[in-house]
């Protein structure tokens, strides 16, 4: 087989993530800890929140996400595989227009983003996407 | 002390009492992880905004708190209500204590 400039490119590439992998064996909280905590245990139910992520995220430092919660209190982004899963924390106060709201995040790699809403009867919504990631953003 | 940071806001001059209109801000600052190493492979230390919020008249519109993966020059958009004419207030609070802090008026007509 003939190596190709691509392929070194590819080949070179994998190498940096496995060097980056023992780096994320310890992360601080795990995000389902993260997410026991918000919700204090409660059943997490389905619905009633978008999460608009893109599918392929070219650039992983830097990933427009947006959220639209109506009738939500506060909303979390969770992503996965990150070092430190918890991203941010939208609470909307008496004057927000809607509770809704758009960013920008670092993804370390490919993974599912996650945003659990807390609404104003005291339940929990979640949605989920999954972004392929092709440079991750969080160093190493 | 993170160097150069500029808030910008974008909120519309004038609304019709009662509408909603989109805030867009944006902070310049490096939001430094704590993940990353310099070249001799020493940690670069955390040091990132930790909470942002927005008030009209006082009354709080959204209160984000950031965490460190949020990207360099942390950019929000979101809406808010005008009911009657007034201020709305940024606030970004800093890792390092710092706040800055900016202020646009709207007219409600």
């Amino acid at each position: 087989m003939q190596f190709t400039r691509r392929d070194a490119l590819i080949m070179s590439l994998g190498a940096a993530a496995a060097s980056v992998l023992p780096v994320q064996a310890f992360a601080a909280a795990s995000a389902e800890e993260i997410l026991a905590e918000f919700t204090g245990g409660a059943a997490v139910g389905e619905g009633g929140l978008t999460l608009t992520a893109p599918e392929i995220a070219e650039n992983g430092n830097t990933v427009p996400i947006a959220v639209d919660a109506p009738g939500a209190v506060s909303v979390m982004i969770l992503a996965t595989k990150n070092p430190s899963p918890l991203v941010v924390t939208f609470n909307f106060g008496p004057m927000a227009g809607s509770q809704s709201a758009s960013t920008r995040i670092r993804l370390a790699g490919t993974q599912d983003v996650v945003a659990v809403a807390k609404m104003s009867d005291g339940s929990f919504v979640q949605a989920s996407q999954a972004v392929k990631v092709t440079i991750g953003g969080c160093g190493g | 002390m993170a160097s150069g940071v500029k808030p910008r806001v974008k909120v519309p001059k004038t609304a019709a009492i009662g509408d909603v209109v989109t805030i867009k801000t944006l902070i310049s600052h490096k939001m430094e992880s704590g993940q990353r190493k310099d070249k001799s492979g020493n940690a670069i230390p955390r040091s990132i905004i930790n909470r942002f919020t927005c008030d009209f008249n006082g009354e709080n519109v959204i209160d984000v708190a950031l965490e460190p993966s949020i990207s360099t020059n942390p950019y929000f958009q979101f809406e808010a209500k005008v009911p009657a004419s007034g201020e709305f207030t940024f606030t970004w609070y800093d890792d390092d204590g710092e706040t800055y802090t900016t202020a646009k008026s709207i007219a409600a007509t």
